[in-house]
Parts: C-alpha cells; sequence; structure tokens
C-alpha cells in the first residue's frame, strides 16, 4: 500500500508543477502578442475576457475542434510522434527548477547537465516532423533549425561552464544558493547577454526564427502540421521558452533570492521572486520580437561560431585565473 | 529492490532491440533513430547504476550533438529511399570483406574482456583510487581526472583535435570567383571613396565609365 501511497504522491506533485506551467504558458502566449502590438502602436487581442486574457483560451479551443490532417505521402509515425516529443520535452525539464529552498520535484546532483541535455534533445521533435512531412519547406526548415540549435548549445554549454566554476557544484538549488551574497549577473555580465542571445537562437525565436521565417519557408517545420498537433508544436515552443527564462534567472539572477536581504521582502516567498525574474526576462524576450530584424542566416551562422564561441571561451579562462589567483574557488 | 529490477528490464530489452532493430530496418533515417533511441536507454541504465554524470554526458554529446550530425548526412544524402538491395544486388560490394574483418576483431575483443571479468576477476578490481561516499561521483571524477589521469586525458584531446583537423582539411577546397562578404571593407569604406561631386554640364551630360 505505502507504495501505492508513494506514487499517487508523486503524481500530486507533478499535477502541482505542470497545470501551472501549462497555464503560464498560455498567459505568455497572451503577454507576447500583447507586448509586440504596444511596441507597434497596435492594441493586440483585447476582446475574448478582461484586457483580452481568455484569447489562449480561445484559440486552443479553436485548435481542438480543428480537424487533424496527416498527409498522405508523409511517414506518419514519425510525424505524429515528432510534436508530442516537443511537447513532453518542454514539459519534463521543469522536474529540476527549484521554486525556493527545498521546494523542487527532483533535486538531482546533475540538474544543470539535466536540463542541458532535454533541451539539446529538443531539436529531435523539429528534425522528425520536418522530415516526416516529406514536403520541401518543412525539410529545409528543420534542416536549419537543427544546424542553428546545435551551434549555439555549444555556447550556453560553456556559460554555464563559467557560472559552475563559481559554485562548484552542478545542483541547481546549490548554484542559487551560491548567490546569496551577489548575483552572478554583475561579475559575469557578458556571460549573462551572450546567455541571452543564444537562449534566443536556441529556442527559435525572432531575430533568429530562421526555421519558420515566413517570407521564405511558409511556416518551416510546421508547415504540414494542423489542429491540436499543431498546437503541440505551438505549446512546447512557448514552454522552451520559459524553460530558458527560468534557467536565465536561476544562473544569472539568484533564482528564488530576494533582490535585498531586509524584512519587508523576506516576507515574500521564493517562488514569487522567481515568477517575476522569468516576467521579467520574457519581457525582454517579447521586446527583442518586436524591435530587431531577423538575421540573414550565415550572419547567425557567424555569430554563434565566430563570436560567442571564442569570447565565452576567453571568459572562462579569465573567471578560472580570477578565482585561481585570489583563492576564491569553490571547496567541495 | 522490484522497481529497481523492472526499470533494468526494461531499458536493457530496448536498448537490445533497438539496437537490433538499427541494423535490420530497411529505412535509414529509421536506423539513426532506433541509434538514439538505444542511446538514451544506455544512459538510463548508467544513470540506474549510480553514474548520473557519465548518464547526461552521454545524452549531451552523443544524442544532442553525433546523432544530429548522423541524421543530418543520412537525410541529405537522400538514401532513405534506398530498399534493402545489398545481398539482392548481382554486383559485389567491396565493403562487405571490411565489416567482416571489423566484426570479426570486435568479436574476439569482446571475448577477451568478457573471459577475463569472468575467469580472471581480480584483473577489474585493481584500482588504486580511493572512491569515497561523501562525494558526488561527478566530484570524485573531476578529481582524478585531473591529476591521475591528466595525460591520458590530454592526449585524448589531442586525438580528437587531430581528427577534427584532418577532416577540416580534407573537406576544405578554395573555388575561384566566389564573392564573400568582409565586414572590414564594409565598415572602414570612407564617404571620399564612395561618393564623386561631378560638375554636369547641361544638354551634354556625363559618362562614367566603370
Amino acid at each position: 500500500m505505502g507504495y501505492i501511497n508513494l506514487v499517487f504522491e508523486e503524481v500530486y506533485k507533478i499535477l502541482f508543477l505542470l497545470v501551472p506551467v501549462l497555464v503560464s504558458v498560455a498567459m505568455i502566449v497572451w503577454l507576447d502578442r500583447r507586448v509586440w502590438a504596444f511596441v507597434q502602436k497596435r492594441q493586440g487581442p483585447n476582446v475574448v475576457g478582461p484586457f483580452g486574457l481568455l484569447q489562449s483560451l480561445a484559440d486552443a479551443l479553436k485548435y481542438i475542434f480543428k480537424e487533424i490532417i496527416i498527409p498522405a505521402s508523409s511517414n506518419k509515425i514519425i510525424f505524429v510522434l515528432a510534436p508530442i516529443i516537443t511537447m513532453t520535452l518542454a514539459l519534463i525539464a521543469w522536474a529540476v527548477i527549484p521554486f525556493g529552498e527545498d521546494q523542487v520535484l527532483a533535486n538531482i546532483n546533475v540538474g544543470i547537465l539535466y536540463i542541458f541535455a532535454v533541451s539539446s534533445l529538443g531539436v529531435y521533435g523539429i528534425v522528425m516532423g520536418g522530415w516526416a512531412s516529406n514536403s520541401k519547406y518543412p525539410f529545409l526548415g528543420s534542416i536549419r533549425s537543427a544546424a542553428q540549435m546545435v551551434s549555439y548549445e555549444v555556447s550556453i554549454g560553456i556559460i554555464i561552464i563559467n557560472v559552475l566554476l563559481c559554485v562548484g557544484s552542478l545542483n541547481l538549488s546549490d548554484i542559487v544558493l551560491a548567490q546569496q551574497n551577489i548575483w552572478f549577473i554583475i561579475p559575469l555580465f557578458p556571460m549573462f547577454v551572450i546567455f541571452f542571445i543564444s537562449s534566443l537562437a536556441e529556442t527559435n525565436r525572432p531575430p533568429f526564427d530562421l526555421p519558420e521565417a515566413e517570407a521564405e519557408l511558409v511556416a518551416g517545420y510546421q508547415t504540414e502540421y494542423s489542429g491540436m498537433m499543431y498546437a503541440m508544436f505551438w505549446l512546447g515552443e512557448y514552454a522552451n521558452i520559459l524553460l530558458m527564462c527560468a534557467l536565465g534567472s536561476i544562473l544569472f539572477l539568484g533564482g528564488w533570492l530576494s533582490p535585498v536581504d531586509l524584512y519587508p521582502f523576506n516576507l515574500i516567498p521564493g517562488a514569487v521572486w522567481l515568477i517575476l525574474k522569468i516576467l521579467l526576462l520574457f519581457f525582454l524576450f517579447a521586446l527583442v520580437k518586436a524591435v530587431v530584424p531577423r538575421y540573414r542566416y550565415d550572419q547567425l551562422m557567424r555569430l554563434g561560431w565566430k563570436i560567442f564561441l571564442p569570447l565565452s571561451l576567453t571568459y572562462v579562462v579569465l573567471t578560472a585565473s580570477y578565482l585561481f589567483y585570489f583563492n576564491l574557488l569553490p571547496t567541495i | 529492490m522490484a522497481a529497481h529490477a523492472i526499470f533494468f528490464y526494461f531499458f536493457s530489452i530496448v536498448a537490445v532491440i533497438s539496437a537490433i532493430m538499427v541494423t535490420v530496418s530497411k529505412n535509414t533515417v529509421h536506423s539513426v533513430f532506433f541509434l538514439i533511441l538505444d542511446f538514451i536507454s544506455i544512459s538510463c541504465l548508467f544513470i540506474m547504476i549510480g553514474a548520473e554524470f557519465l548518464g547526461m554526458i552521454m545524452l549531451i554529446v552523443y544524442v544532442g550533438a553525433v546523432a544530429v550530425l548522423f541524421l543530418f548526412v543520412v537525410m541529405m544524402l537522400n538514401v532513405a529511399q534506398q530498399q534493402n538491395q545489398w545481398f539482392n544486388s548481382k554486383e559485389n560490394s567491396g565493403h562487405i570483406p571490411i565489416g567482416l574483418i571489423i566484426s570479426t576483431i570486435i568479436f574476439f575483443e569482446l571475448i577477451i574482456v568478457v573471459g577475463g571479468w569472468k575467469y580472471k576477476p581480480e584483473l577489474s578490481k585493481q584500482n588504486n583510487t580511493q572512491l569515497s561516499n561523501e562525494i558526488s561521483n561527478t566530484h570524485s571524477l573531476g578529481q582524478v581526472l585531473y591529476t591521475d589521469y591528466i595525460h591520458v586525458f590530454q592526449i585524448s584531446g589531442m586525438i580528437l583535435l587531430v581528427a577534427m583537423i584532418g577532416a577540416i582539411v580534407l573537406t576544405f577546397r578554395q573555388r575561384a570567383g566566389v564573392k564573400t562578404q568582409s565586414y572590414i571593407n564594409q565598415i572602414s569604406r570612407e564617404r571620399s571613396e564612395g561618393i564623386e561631386v561631378l560638375e554636369v554640364p547641361s544638354n551634354i551630360g556625363v559618362k562614367i565609365d566603370d
């Protein structure tokens, strides 16, 4: 019986994490469209519900009632699997995100590597979708996306090494607790900027949204998808964006820690601070979408391999030498 | 413990079946997908024996990078439509003897490893590293990798570097007449180079030769 109870308890915990994540994904889509509209002096979605808050719900209902069309010449099993994989991978990474001290679903030793591994698996959803559609535009889009995500993962990995040098642990809770004196955004500010830009490229956001550049490729890998399967791609994409924002706020902005360790701010629970930081980063994501034009593909590759990679490698050497020279290396 | 056994057998069976499917399946892209499934289940087995760092690195390096490049090459070559005509075709393939030789070598290596482990178990117990349960295995790996095994580590890094340079040299070719964008030239253009002010006589115009 004890075993069954344990399973139920875990399922309850997982639901308590997943349902808020899914609801916030829907809200974040509304926020994204709204910010984008305000920059362009439009209103954005403002009809369904107060301030248009229920717009995503209406969209989701529409997707559910649309017919799912599977192209006759497609590879059907892989075609159906691709959006499922994208969605699942975007959601399972949330298991290790800490919302406060001991408020984490799975407090594993290698939390940061787990997130990195899951986000590097995310490319398969896109590649499988593009290949299984058996059509030119999706295929080109998925090939672009694979090359882009693999390139920018390298620089994200090296930026993570910078943070790990200062922490001495791969556990996400330890990374947050190591920032009690100073948030890593201050000593590692250049790395934060590079991390932000790389996570734009990693999640296929503008100005790096070449896999779905509508002027050249219709909608990239999503072209042949319809109904609920399209909605799953779309939910997975935004869940990934939220995840990258959460990762950025844990690595550089002190996670659940409050900005000032003084009396009235201490009372606010850590989860609220984390959510505020995620929202701040997402607001930057939405602003970038509105103000920056799209990159050309060779410029994108040049930025990743010839600028970000050497810069972040140099910063690893700098950080390591600084920590070694001033005897600041973390002890186990 | 029962749950542990169930998960172990599940991942092992998936690993073996997908390894067989890699060689059996007719579509090359499907083979690569089964290879990825194989990598994932092997890394789950790594995590189950407590080597979580190795398991995660396996996922990041093999599944996240190497297999993507495999998939890339296989998709680009368009061998997906190629049916299993390997043994049916009349013309003799030159690859079969090489494959046989390599697989024989690997087979005997496996026999040596498994036999040594089975009949001389004291050979595999000779490790002079102190393992403590106090620290995580990432820390203990770091402690021996950069101290006791630094030379092996550096040599393997050099081998990888040489392989990478070799691949670049083999595929690099310079083509004549390719227009490339030079950022330095674009930024360092002066007004005097780009614009010329001319006195244009009326009814005659100017002729610009370029």
